[in-house]
Protein backbone atom coordinates (compact mmCIF):
# COMPACT_ATOMS: atom_id res chain seq x y z
CA UNK A 1 0.00 0.00 0.00
CA UNK A 2 1.63 3.46 -0.92
CA UNK A 3 1.95 5.68 1.66
CA UNK A 4 2.71 8.55 -0.64
CA UNK A 5 -1.61 8.76 -1.85
CA UNK A 6 -2.55 10.36 2.12
CA UNK A 7 -1.16 14.07 1.70
CA UNK A 8 0.47 14.50 5.05
CA UNK A 9 -1.57 17.59 5.54
CA UNK A 10 -4.57 15.86 6.33
CA UNK A 11 -6.74 16.07 9.76
CA UNK A 12 -9.82 16.83 10.73
CA UNK A 13 -11.04 20.88 10.31
CA UNK A 14 -14.95 22.12 11.22
CA UNK A 15 -14.91 22.88 7.39
CA UNK A 16 -13.69 19.51 6.20
CA UNK A 17 -16.48 17.80 8.42
CA UNK A 18 -19.26 20.54 7.20
CA UNK A 19 -17.92 19.32 3.90
CA UNK A 20 -18.27 15.45 4.55
CA UNK A 21 -21.72 16.29 6.33
CA UNK A 22 -23.03 17.68 2.93
CA UNK A 23 -21.85 14.61 1.08
CA UNK A 24 -23.52 12.52 3.11
CA UNK A 25 -27.00 14.63 3.46
CA UNK A 26 -27.11 14.84 -0.73
CA UNK A 27 -25.85 11.07 -1.47
CA UNK A 28 -28.77 9.51 0.79
CA UNK A 29 -31.93 8.79 -1.32
CA UNK A 30 -34.41 9.31 1.65
CA UNK A 31 -33.25 12.82 1.93
CA UNK A 32 -33.79 14.04 -1.83
CA UNK A 33 -37.37 12.24 -1.39
CA UNK A 34 -37.98 14.26 1.86
CA UNK A 35 -36.64 17.46 0.71
CA UNK A 36 -38.22 17.46 -3.07
CA UNK A 37 -41.75 16.40 -0.99
CA UNK A 38 -40.80 19.83 1.61
CA UNK A 39 -40.39 21.89 -1.61
CA UNK A 40 -43.09 21.07 -3.39
CA UNK A 41 -45.56 20.91 -0.25
CA UNK A 42 -44.30 24.42 -0.08
CA UNK A 43 -44.35 25.90 -3.27
CA UNK A 44 -47.33 23.93 -4.17
CA UNK A 45 -49.88 23.75 -1.63
CA UNK A 46 -50.70 27.42 -1.42
CA UNK A 47 -51.10 27.32 -5.47
CA UNK A 48 -53.20 24.79 -5.43
CA UNK A 49 -55.82 25.97 -2.72
CA UNK A 50 -55.61 29.28 -4.17
CA UNK A 51 -56.95 27.92 -7.61
CA UNK A 52 -59.65 25.93 -5.58
CA UNK A 53 -61.10 28.57 -3.13
CA UNK A 54 -60.91 30.96 -7.07
CA UNK A 55 -62.98 28.28 -8.49
CA UNK A 56 -65.60 28.21 -4.96
CA UNK A 57 -65.37 31.79 -4.96
CA UNK A 58 -69.31 32.62 -5.61
CA UNK A 59 -70.10 29.43 -3.61
CA UNK A 60 -68.13 30.74 -0.36
CA UNK A 61 -70.28 32.30 2.28
CA UNK A 62 -70.26 36.00 2.87
CA UNK A 63 -67.86 35.70 6.30
CA UNK A 64 -65.16 33.36 4.80
CA UNK A 65 -64.72 35.69 1.69
CA UNK A 66 -64.51 38.79 3.97
CA UNK A 67 -62.21 37.24 5.94
CA UNK A 68 -59.98 35.80 3.41
CA UNK A 69 -56.20 36.33 3.51
CA UNK A 70 -54.47 35.64 0.41
CA UNK A 71 -50.99 35.44 2.50
CA UNK A 72 -51.83 32.52 4.33
CA UNK A 73 -53.65 30.67 1.65
CA UNK A 74 -50.40 30.98 -0.66
CA UNK A 75 -48.10 30.51 2.01
CA UNK A 76 -50.09 27.54 3.38
CA UNK A 77 -47.56 24.66 1.79
CA UNK A 78 -45.58 25.07 5.44
CA UNK A 79 -47.64 22.58 6.78
CA UNK A 80 -47.10 20.11 4.68
CA UNK A 81 -43.22 21.29 4.55
CA UNK A 82 -42.72 21.21 8.38
CA UNK A 83 -43.48 17.58 8.88
CA UNK A 84 -41.14 16.67 6.13
CA UNK A 85 -38.55 19.08 7.21
CA UNK A 86 -38.65 17.92 10.73
CA UNK A 87 -38.60 14.21 10.80
CA UNK A 88 -35.67 14.41 8.44
CA UNK A 89 -34.22 16.50 10.69
CA UNK A 90 -34.47 13.87 13.27
CA UNK A 91 -33.82 11.60 10.48
CA UNK A 92 -30.17 12.79 9.51
CA UNK A 93 -28.95 11.68 13.04
CA UNK A 94 -31.54 8.75 14.11
CA UNK A 95 -30.39 7.31 10.84
CA UNK A 96 -26.53 7.24 11.79
CA UNK A 97 -27.58 5.18 14.97
CA UNK A 98 -29.87 2.89 13.32
CA UNK A 99 -27.62 1.71 11.39
CA UNK A 100 -24.50 2.17 13.12
CA UNK A 101 -22.92 4.77 10.42
CA UNK A 102 -22.69 6.73 13.95
CA UNK A 103 -18.96 4.49 15.10
CA UNK A 104 -17.77 5.38 12.07
CA UNK A 105 -19.27 8.94 11.99
CA UNK A 106 -16.85 9.16 15.23
CA UNK A 107 -14.10 7.28 14.84
CA UNK A 108 -13.31 9.64 12.16
CA UNK A 109 -14.74 12.60 14.35
CA UNK A 110 -14.10 11.42 17.52
CA UNK A 111 -14.50 14.79 19.02
CA UNK A 112 -17.90 14.64 18.07
CA UNK A 113 -19.02 18.17 18.55
CA UNK A 114 -17.80 18.92 14.88
CA UNK A 115 -20.42 16.53 13.31
CA UNK A 116 -23.25 18.34 15.75
CA UNK A 117 -22.32 21.62 14.03
CA UNK A 118 -21.49 20.65 10.83
CA UNK A 119 -25.63 18.34 10.62
CA UNK A 120 -27.42 21.28 12.09
CA UNK A 121 -25.20 23.89 9.84
CA UNK A 122 -25.84 22.15 6.42
CA UNK A 123 -28.97 21.25 6.91
CA UNK A 124 -30.42 24.79 8.21
CA UNK A 125 -28.31 26.44 5.07
CA UNK A 126 -30.02 23.84 2.96
CA UNK A 127 -33.46 23.99 4.16
CA UNK A 128 -33.74 28.00 4.42
CA UNK A 129 -32.44 28.52 0.84
CA UNK A 130 -34.80 25.69 -0.41
CA UNK A 131 -37.98 26.47 1.38
CA UNK A 132 -36.50 30.80 0.55
CA UNK A 133 -37.18 29.59 -3.21
CA UNK A 134 -40.59 27.57 -2.43
CA UNK A 135 -42.19 30.46 -0.41
CA UNK A 136 -41.25 32.88 -3.22
CA UNK A 137 -42.69 30.68 -5.68
CA UNK A 138 -45.58 29.72 -3.55
CA UNK A 139 -46.70 33.31 -2.79
CA UNK A 140 -45.68 34.91 -6.65
CA UNK A 141 -47.20 32.34 -8.19
CA UNK A 142 -50.34 32.56 -6.38
CA UNK A 143 -51.07 35.97 -6.88
CA UNK A 144 -52.18 36.43 -10.28
CA UNK A 145 -54.61 33.15 -9.34
CA UNK A 146 -56.11 35.41 -6.48
CA UNK A 147 -56.37 38.26 -9.22
CA UNK A 148 -59.44 36.53 -10.82
CA UNK A 149 -61.91 37.66 -7.98
CA UNK A 150 -59.35 40.68 -7.18
CA UNK A 151 -58.26 39.54 -3.33
CA UNK A 152 -54.61 39.44 -4.47
CA UNK A 153 -51.90 41.02 -2.07
CA UNK A 154 -48.07 42.19 -2.87
CA UNK A 155 -44.90 41.90 -1.66
CA UNK A 156 -45.00 45.50 -0.39
CA UNK A 157 -48.11 45.65 1.37
CA UNK A 158 -47.61 45.42 5.47
CA UNK A 159 -45.65 42.41 6.88
CA UNK A 160 -46.53 40.38 3.22
CA UNK A 161 -42.44 40.41 2.64
CA UNK A 162 -41.50 39.15 6.48
CA UNK A 163 -44.07 36.70 6.37
CA UNK A 164 -42.74 34.98 3.03
CA UNK A 165 -39.33 35.60 4.50
CA UNK A 166 -40.63 34.23 7.51
CA UNK A 167 -42.04 30.67 6.10
CA UNK A 168 -38.46 30.02 5.74
CA UNK A 169 -37.07 30.71 8.97
CA UNK A 170 -39.82 29.19 10.87
CA UNK A 171 -39.43 25.95 8.33
CA UNK A 172 -35.30 26.47 8.61
CA UNK A 173 -35.86 25.90 12.77
CA UNK A 174 -37.99 23.74 12.76
CA UNK A 175 -35.62 21.39 10.65
CA UNK A 176 -33.31 22.56 13.44
CA UNK A 177 -35.31 21.36 16.10
CA UNK A 178 -35.88 17.92 14.38
CA UNK A 179 -32.03 17.66 14.17
CA UNK A 180 -31.57 18.81 18.41
CA UNK A 181 -33.96 16.19 18.97
CA UNK A 182 -32.54 13.42 16.94
CA UNK A 183 -29.75 13.70 18.75
CA UNK A 184 -31.12 13.55 21.67
CA UNK A 185 -33.09 10.38 21.80
CA UNK A 186 -30.92 8.95 19.28
CA UNK A 187 -33.17 7.13 17.57
CA UNK A 188 -36.26 7.16 14.81
CA UNK A 189 -39.53 6.46 16.76
CA UNK A 190 -38.80 8.31 19.91
CA UNK A 191 -37.44 11.38 17.75
CA UNK A 192 -40.46 11.45 15.66
CA UNK A 193 -42.70 11.11 18.08
CA UNK A 194 -40.81 13.75 20.60
CA UNK A 195 -40.95 16.31 17.39
CA UNK A 196 -44.63 15.73 16.91
CA UNK A 197 -45.21 15.77 20.38
CA UNK A 198 -43.61 19.39 21.22
CA UNK A 199 -45.11 20.76 18.14
CA UNK A 200 -48.74 19.60 17.22
CA UNK A 201 -50.06 17.18 20.37
CA UNK A 202 -49.10 20.08 22.80
CA UNK A 203 -51.50 22.54 21.67
CA UNK A 204 -54.30 19.76 21.70
CA UNK A 205 -53.15 19.42 25.44
CA UNK A 206 -53.61 23.24 26.36
CA UNK A 207 -56.95 23.00 24.37
CA UNK A 208 -59.00 20.69 27.21
CA UNK A 209 -57.03 23.10 30.12
CA UNK A 210 -58.98 25.15 31.68
CA UNK A 211 -59.08 28.00 29.26
CA UNK A 212 -57.08 31.07 31.57
CA UNK A 213 -54.30 28.60 31.81
CA UNK A 214 -55.08 27.91 28.37
CA UNK A 215 -54.84 31.16 27.05
CA UNK A 216 -51.68 32.09 29.11
CA UNK A 217 -49.50 28.89 27.87
CA UNK A 218 -50.79 28.81 24.47
CA UNK A 219 -48.75 31.60 22.95
CA UNK A 220 -45.58 30.06 24.19
CA UNK A 221 -45.83 27.19 22.75
CA UNK A 222 -43.23 26.05 19.98
CA UNK A 223 -45.96 26.01 17.41
CA UNK A 224 -47.43 29.32 18.24
CA UNK A 225 -45.12 31.48 18.59
CA UNK A 226 -42.67 29.96 15.77
CA UNK A 227 -45.53 30.64 13.44
CA UNK A 228 -46.33 34.16 14.86
CA UNK A 229 -43.72 35.62 12.21
CA UNK A 230 -45.92 34.32 9.25
CA UNK A 231 -48.80 36.29 10.24
CA UNK A 232 -50.03 39.81 8.50
CA UNK A 233 -52.80 41.03 10.99
CA UNK A 234 -51.94 42.11 14.12
CA UNK A 235 -53.15 39.21 16.72
CA UNK A 236 -53.75 40.33 20.07
CA UNK A 237 -53.78 37.11 21.41
CA UNK A 238 -50.26 36.09 19.85
CA UNK A 239 -46.44 37.47 20.23
CA UNK A 240 -45.30 39.86 18.29
CA UNK A 241 -43.83 38.28 15.00
CA UNK A 242 -40.01 38.90 16.31
CA UNK A 243 -40.55 37.24 19.66
CA UNK A 244 -42.38 34.80 18.49
CA UNK A 245 -39.63 33.53 16.55
CA UNK A 246 -37.32 34.06 18.57
CA UNK A 247 -38.14 32.08 21.30
CA UNK A 248 -38.95 29.66 18.86
CA UNK A 249 -35.24 29.65 17.47
CA UNK A 250 -34.36 29.45 21.54
CA UNK A 251 -35.93 26.29 22.24
CA UNK A 252 -34.31 24.76 18.91
CA UNK A 253 -31.14 25.81 20.09
CA UNK A 254 -31.43 25.24 23.80
CA UNK A 255 -32.48 21.58 22.70
CA UNK A 256 -29.06 21.62 20.86
CA UNK A 257 -26.94 22.82 23.23
CA UNK A 258 -28.26 19.91 25.47
CA UNK A 259 -28.01 17.44 22.85
CA UNK A 260 -24.35 18.68 22.72
CA UNK A 261 -23.60 18.17 26.08
CA UNK A 262 -24.96 14.59 26.05
CA UNK A 263 -23.32 13.78 22.83
CA UNK A 264 -20.25 14.10 24.08
CA UNK A 265 -20.85 12.17 27.31
CA UNK A 266 -22.68 9.19 26.18
CA UNK A 267 -21.05 6.20 24.44
CA UNK A 268 -21.73 6.21 20.91
CA UNK B 1 1.61 0.42 19.11
CA UNK B 2 -1.61 0.78 21.67
CA UNK B 3 -0.95 0.67 25.61
CA UNK B 4 -4.24 -0.30 27.68
CA UNK B 5 -3.83 0.66 31.53
CA UNK B 6 -5.89 -0.77 33.73
CA UNK B 7 -8.73 -0.44 32.01
CA UNK B 8 -12.12 -0.91 33.05
CA UNK B 9 -15.68 -0.52 31.98
CA UNK B 10 -19.02 -0.92 33.61
CA UNK B 11 -22.56 -0.81 32.13
CA UNK B 12 -24.95 -0.86 35.04
CA UNK B 13 -23.99 -3.58 37.19
CA UNK B 14 -22.14 -5.53 34.68
CA UNK B 15 -18.24 -5.49 35.01
CA UNK B 16 -17.31 -5.75 30.88
CA UNK B 17 -14.09 -5.09 31.23
CA UNK B 18 -12.30 -5.37 34.51
CA UNK B 19 -8.91 -3.81 34.29
CA UNK B 20 -7.25 -4.79 31.29
CA UNK B 21 -3.53 -4.19 30.97
CA UNK B 22 -1.90 -5.03 27.70
CA UNK B 23 -0.09 -3.57 25.18
CA UNK B 24 0.02 -4.68 21.09
CA UNK B 25 3.43 -3.76 19.46
CA UNK B 26 3.95 -3.10 16.17
CA UNK B 27 5.39 -5.09 13.21
CA UNK B 28 3.14 -8.40 13.80
CA UNK B 29 -0.38 -9.68 14.56
CA UNK B 30 -2.03 -9.76 17.37
CA UNK B 31 -4.95 -11.86 18.18
CA UNK B 32 -7.32 -10.38 20.33
CA UNK B 33 -9.11 -13.89 21.79
CA UNK B 34 -12.14 -14.57 23.93
CA UNK B 35 -15.08 -16.00 23.98
CA UNK B 36 -18.26 -13.82 23.33
CA UNK B 37 -19.16 -11.65 25.81
CA UNK B 38 -15.86 -11.41 27.11
CA UNK B 39 -15.20 -7.70 26.43
CA UNK B 40 -13.02 -7.64 23.08
CA UNK B 41 -15.58 -5.24 21.12
CA UNK B 42 -16.06 -3.26 24.39
CA UNK B 43 -12.06 -3.04 24.83
CA UNK B 44 -11.84 -1.88 21.26
CA UNK B 45 -14.49 0.47 21.27
CA UNK B 46 -12.54 2.26 24.04
CA UNK B 47 -9.70 2.09 22.54
CA UNK B 48 -11.37 4.01 19.99
CA UNK B 49 -12.88 6.41 22.39
CA UNK B 50 -16.25 5.13 21.56
CA UNK B 51 -16.90 4.62 24.84
CA UNK B 52 -16.26 6.15 27.86
CA UNK B 53 -13.52 4.17 30.01
CA UNK B 54 -14.83 4.04 33.97
CA UNK B 55 -11.25 3.61 34.85
CA UNK B 56 -7.75 3.21 33.45
CA UNK B 57 -6.76 4.73 29.73
CA UNK B 58 -6.04 3.81 26.10
CA UNK B 59 -3.07 5.13 24.17
CA UNK B 60 -2.92 4.70 20.43
CA UNK B 61 0.77 5.32 19.54
CA UNK B 62 1.36 7.74 22.60
CA UNK B 63 -1.81 9.66 22.65
CA UNK B 64 -5.58 8.88 23.46
CA UNK B 65 -7.04 8.71 19.98
CA UNK B 66 -9.37 11.59 20.44
CA UNK B 67 -6.20 13.70 20.79
CA UNK B 68 -4.96 13.10 16.98
CA UNK B 69 -5.26 15.51 15.14
CA UNK B 70 -5.90 13.06 12.33
CA UNK B 71 -7.12 9.93 13.46
CA UNK B 72 -8.25 8.21 10.40
CA UNK B 73 -4.45 8.08 9.58
CA UNK B 74 -3.34 6.85 13.31
CA UNK B 75 -6.06 4.05 13.44
CA UNK B 76 -8.29 2.02 11.17
CA UNK B 77 -11.25 0.32 12.57
CA UNK B 78 -13.49 -2.28 11.49
CA UNK B 79 -15.74 -2.97 14.30
CA UNK B 80 -18.00 -5.73 14.67
CA UNK B 81 -21.68 -4.62 13.42
CA UNK B 82 -21.72 -3.23 9.95
CA UNK B 83 -20.59 0.48 11.02
CA UNK B 84 -22.13 1.84 7.68
CA UNK B 85 -25.41 3.21 6.61
CA UNK B 86 -27.34 0.83 4.27
CA UNK B 87 -29.09 3.60 2.03
CA UNK B 88 -25.57 5.58 0.80
CA UNK B 89 -22.97 4.25 -1.83
CA UNK B 90 -19.78 2.63 -0.87
CA UNK B 91 -18.00 5.14 -3.15
CA UNK B 92 -19.73 7.81 -1.64
CA UNK B 93 -19.50 6.44 1.96
CA UNK B 94 -16.09 6.45 1.82
CA UNK B 95 -15.77 9.77 0.07
CA UNK B 96 -17.36 11.56 3.17
CA UNK B 97 -15.50 9.81 5.57
CA UNK B 98 -12.13 11.04 3.57
CA UNK B 99 -13.63 14.28 3.70
CA UNK B 100 -13.64 14.74 7.40
CA UNK B 101 -9.41 14.40 7.13
CA UNK B 102 -9.40 16.54 3.66
CA UNK B 103 -8.18 13.40 1.74
CA UNK B 104 -8.30 13.37 -1.84
CA UNK B 105 -11.01 11.25 -4.58
CA UNK B 106 -7.81 9.12 -5.43
CA UNK B 107 -7.16 7.70 -2.59
CA UNK B 108 -10.71 6.49 -1.84
CA UNK B 109 -10.82 4.84 -5.87
CA UNK B 110 -7.30 3.38 -4.62
CA UNK B 111 -8.69 1.49 -1.50
CA UNK B 112 -11.78 0.44 -3.59
CA UNK B 113 -9.36 -0.73 -5.71
CA UNK B 114 -7.54 -2.60 -3.25
CA UNK B 115 -9.78 -4.17 -1.68
CA UNK B 116 -11.50 -5.36 -4.98
CA UNK B 117 -14.71 -3.38 -4.72
CA UNK B 118 -14.51 -1.59 -8.56
CA UNK B 119 -18.07 -2.90 -9.74
CA UNK B 120 -20.06 -2.07 -7.03
CA UNK B 121 -18.57 0.62 -5.87
CA UNK B 122 -21.61 2.80 -6.66
CA UNK B 123 -24.11 0.49 -5.50
CA UNK B 124 -26.26 1.36 -2.43
CA UNK B 125 -24.27 -0.61 0.90
CA UNK B 126 -27.75 -1.99 1.78
CA UNK B 127 -27.96 -4.29 -1.34
CA UNK B 128 -23.44 -5.55 -0.42
CA UNK B 129 -23.46 -9.20 0.95
CA UNK B 130 -21.77 -9.80 4.37
CA UNK B 131 -18.61 -10.52 2.28
CA UNK B 132 -18.86 -7.16 0.75
CA UNK B 133 -19.97 -5.21 3.93
CA UNK B 134 -16.38 -6.42 5.07
CA UNK B 135 -14.51 -6.02 2.48
CA UNK B 136 -16.09 -2.27 2.85
CA UNK B 137 -15.45 -1.74 5.81
CA UNK B 138 -11.13 -2.60 5.53
CA UNK B 139 -11.24 0.07 2.56
CA UNK B 140 -12.66 2.37 5.50
CA UNK B 141 -9.96 1.06 7.78
CA UNK B 142 -7.36 1.78 5.06
CA UNK B 143 -8.51 4.73 4.05
CA UNK B 144 -5.85 6.91 6.07
CA UNK B 145 -3.10 4.47 5.38
CA UNK B 146 -3.28 4.48 9.57
CA UNK B 147 0.03 3.17 11.64
CA UNK B 148 -2.14 1.16 13.45
CA UNK B 149 -5.15 -1.52 12.63
CA UNK B 150 -8.29 -2.84 14.89
CA UNK B 151 -10.15 -5.25 12.87
CA UNK B 152 -13.31 -6.95 14.97
CA UNK B 153 -14.22 -10.21 13.86
CA UNK B 154 -12.78 -9.63 10.57
CA UNK B 155 -13.10 -12.81 8.72
CA UNK B 156 -17.05 -13.23 9.79
CA UNK B 157 -19.32 -14.26 6.89
CA UNK B 158 -15.93 -14.46 4.25
CA UNK B 159 -16.07 -17.43 2.46
CA UNK B 160 -12.63 -19.08 2.70
CA UNK B 161 -10.78 -17.62 -0.06
CA UNK B 162 -11.78 -14.17 1.21
CA UNK B 163 -10.47 -15.03 4.71
CA UNK B 164 -7.13 -16.17 3.24
CA UNK B 165 -7.23 -13.14 1.74
CA UNK B 166 -7.18 -11.10 4.85
CA UNK B 167 -4.95 -13.05 6.04
CA UNK B 168 -2.17 -12.36 3.85
CA UNK B 169 -3.41 -8.82 3.61
CA UNK B 170 -2.82 -8.29 7.65
CA UNK B 171 0.73 -10.42 7.28
CA UNK B 172 1.82 -7.62 4.86
CA UNK B 173 0.46 -4.68 6.77
CA UNK B 174 2.25 -6.16 9.81
CA UNK B 175 5.82 -6.74 8.10
CA UNK B 176 5.47 -2.95 6.75
CA UNK B 177 5.60 -2.02 10.87
CA UNK B 178 2.09 -1.54 11.37
CA UNK B 179 0.21 -2.29 14.78
CA UNK B 180 -2.44 -5.23 13.69
CA UNK B 181 -5.26 -6.07 16.80
CA UNK B 182 -7.73 -8.49 15.57
CA UNK B 183 -10.42 -10.33 17.40
CA UNK B 184 -11.68 -13.20 17.44
CA UNK B 185 -13.86 -15.98 19.38
CA UNK B 186 -12.50 -18.66 17.04
CA UNK B 187 -8.84 -19.99 18.13
CA UNK B 188 -8.47 -22.27 14.51
CA UNK B 189 -8.62 -18.80 12.86
CA UNK B 190 -6.21 -16.71 15.00
CA UNK B 191 -3.54 -19.59 15.24
CA UNK B 192 -2.83 -18.88 11.72
CA UNK B 193 -3.37 -15.43 11.41
CA UNK B 194 -1.37 -14.27 14.72
CA UNK B 195 2.16 -14.09 16.13
CA UNK B 196 1.04 -12.69 19.69
CA UNK B 197 -2.20 -13.69 21.31
CA UNK B 198 -3.89 -11.27 23.75
CA UNK B 199 -6.47 -13.73 25.37
CA UNK B 200 -9.26 -12.30 27.63
CA UNK B 201 -12.55 -13.85 29.59
CA UNK B 202 -14.96 -12.04 31.44
CA UNK B 203 -13.30 -9.13 30.56
CA UNK B 204 -10.03 -10.09 32.69
CA UNK B 205 -6.78 -10.77 31.27
CA UNK B 206 -6.35 -14.65 30.62
CA UNK B 207 -2.51 -14.48 28.60
CA UNK B 208 -0.25 -12.53 27.24
CA UNK B 209 2.27 -14.36 25.09
CA UNK B 210 2.87 -15.77 21.64
CA UNK B 211 0.77 -18.16 19.83
CA UNK B 212 3.09 -21.50 20.99
CA UNK B 213 3.47 -20.34 24.55
CA UNK B 214 -0.18 -20.09 25.00
CA UNK B 215 -0.52 -23.78 24.57
CA UNK B 216 2.04 -24.83 26.64
CA UNK B 217 0.91 -22.32 28.92
CA UNK B 218 -3.18 -23.58 29.00
CA UNK B 219 -1.78 -27.27 28.28
CA UNK B 220 1.20 -28.26 29.16
CA UNK B 221 3.12 -30.60 26.60
CA UNK B 222 1.62 -34.67 26.81
CA UNK B 223 4.20 -37.43 26.02
CA UNK B 224 2.41 -40.51 24.37
CA UNK B 225 4.24 -43.60 25.05
CA UNK B 226 3.48 -47.16 23.77
CA UNK B 227 5.13 -50.06 25.52
CA UNK B 228 4.75 -54.40 25.95
CA UNK B 229 5.53 -53.76 29.13
CA UNK B 230 3.19 -51.21 30.40
CA UNK B 231 2.39 -52.34 34.05
CA UNK B 232 6.15 -51.35 34.64
CA UNK B 233 6.13 -47.98 33.49
CA UNK B 234 2.96 -46.83 34.66
CA UNK B 235 4.45 -47.66 38.78
CA UNK B 236 7.82 -46.20 37.61
CA UNK B 237 6.05 -43.05 35.95
CA UNK B 238 3.44 -42.79 38.84
CA UNK B 239 6.07 -42.60 41.73
CA UNK B 240 7.47 -39.36 39.81
CA UNK B 241 6.51 -36.06 41.46
CA UNK B 242 4.43 -33.68 39.24
CA UNK B 243 3.69 -36.17 36.55
CA UNK B 244 -0.11 -37.35 35.98
CA UNK B 245 -1.32 -40.91 33.93
CA UNK B 246 -3.56 -40.75 31.73
CA UNK B 247 -4.96 -43.96 29.74
CA UNK B 248 -4.68 -43.55 25.92
CA UNK B 249 -7.52 -41.39 24.13
CA UNK B 250 -7.26 -44.53 21.17
CA UNK B 251 -7.98 -47.15 24.07
CA UNK B 252 -4.78 -48.79 23.04
CA UNK B 253 -4.40 -50.88 26.29
CA UNK B 254 0.04 -50.86 25.66
CA UNK B 255 0.01 -47.10 25.56
CA UNK B 256 -0.59 -44.43 27.95
CA UNK B 257 -0.07 -40.46 28.15
CA UNK B 258 2.03 -39.02 30.70
CA UNK B 259 1.40 -35.00 31.36
CA UNK B 260 4.59 -33.02 33.24
CA UNK B 261 7.48 -34.76 32.07
CA UNK B 262 9.17 -34.34 28.67
CA UNK B 263 9.46 -37.11 26.39
CA UNK B 264 13.78 -36.96 27.00
CA UNK B 265 12.88 -37.99 30.51
CA UNK B 266 10.11 -40.75 29.91
CA UNK B 267 13.16 -42.36 27.13
CA UNK B 268 15.86 -42.09 29.59
CA UNK B 269 13.45 -43.48 32.63
CA UNK B 270 12.78 -46.51 30.26
CA UNK B 271 16.14 -46.82 29.30
CA UNK B 272 17.55 -47.04 32.74
CA UNK B 273 14.93 -49.71 33.98
CA UNK B 274 15.43 -51.87 30.43
CA UNK B 275 12.19 -51.06 29.55
CA UNK B 276 11.47 -51.71 25.72
CA UNK B 277 9.28 -48.62 24.08
CA UNK B 278 7.48 -49.26 20.64
CA UNK B 279 6.34 -45.22 20.25
CA UNK B 280 7.31 -42.17 22.04
CA UNK B 281 6.09 -39.06 20.88
CA UNK B 282 5.61 -35.44 21.89
CA UNK B 283 1.90 -34.51 22.00
CA UNK B 284 0.87 -30.99 21.51
CA UNK B 285 -2.73 -29.77 22.54
CA UNK B 286 -4.40 -27.81 20.16
CA UNK B 287 -4.51 -23.86 20.74
CA UNK B 288 -8.58 -24.82 20.36
CA UNK B 289 -7.70 -27.18 23.83
CA UNK B 290 -5.48 -24.59 25.45
CA UNK B 291 -8.15 -22.10 24.96
CA UNK B 292 -11.08 -23.86 26.25
CA UNK B 293 -9.02 -25.26 29.22
CA UNK B 294 -8.19 -21.77 30.34
CA UNK B 295 -11.41 -19.91 29.46
CA UNK B 296 -13.92 -22.74 30.52
CA UNK B 297 -14.34 -20.63 33.98
CA UNK B 298 -14.74 -17.03 32.26
CA UNK B 299 -17.08 -18.08 29.64
CA UNK B 300 -20.31 -15.88 30.35
CA UNK B 301 -22.70 -18.33 28.99
CA UNK B 302 -22.04 -21.88 29.26
CA UNK B 303 -24.23 -23.80 26.87
CA UNK B 304 -25.66 -27.21 28.36
CA UNK B 305 -23.37 -29.88 27.96
CA UNK B 306 -24.63 -31.83 24.80
CA UNK B 307 -22.10 -34.86 25.33
CA UNK B 308 -19.69 -35.17 28.61
CA UNK B 309 -18.40 -31.36 27.35
CA UNK B 310 -19.57 -28.35 27.40
CA UNK B 311 -19.27 -26.77 24.15
CA UNK B 312 -17.30 -22.97 24.19
CA UNK B 313 -18.27 -22.53 20.39
CA UNK B 314 -22.28 -23.16 21.45
CA UNK B 315 -22.21 -20.28 23.82
CA UNK B 316 -24.51 -17.66 23.09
Amino acid sequence: MSAAAVPSQVGVSQARVVRSEWTKLWSLRSTRWSLLVSVVGMAGLGILVSAVQMAHWNQMDPHDRATFNPVDVSLGGWHLAQLAIGVLGVLLISGEYSTGQIRSTFAAVPHRLPVLWAKAGVYATLTFVLMLVASFVAFLVSQPILRSHHVQTTLSSPHVLRAVFGAALFLTVTGLMGVSLGALVRNTAGGIAAFAGLMFVLPGITAILPNSWGDSIDPYLPLSAGTDILGTHPDPTALSAWTGFLLFLAYALAALAVSAVLLVRRDA
Amino acid sequence: MIEVRDLSKRYGDKLAVDHLTFTVRPGMVTGFLGPNGAGKSTTMRLILGLDRPTNGSATVNGKPYRDHRAPLREVGAILEARAIHTGRSAYLHLLALGQTHGMPRSRVDEVIELVGLQDVARKRVGTFSLGMSQRLGIAAALLGDPKTLILDEPSNGLDPEGIRWIRNLLRSLADEGRTILVSSHLMSEMSMMADWLIVVGRGRLIADTTVEDFVHLAAGDAVRVRTPDIARLRLLAGALEGVTLKEDMTGDSSALTLQGISCEAVGELAAANRIVLHELAPEQASLEEAFMRLTMDSVEYHAAPTTNEASVGAAR
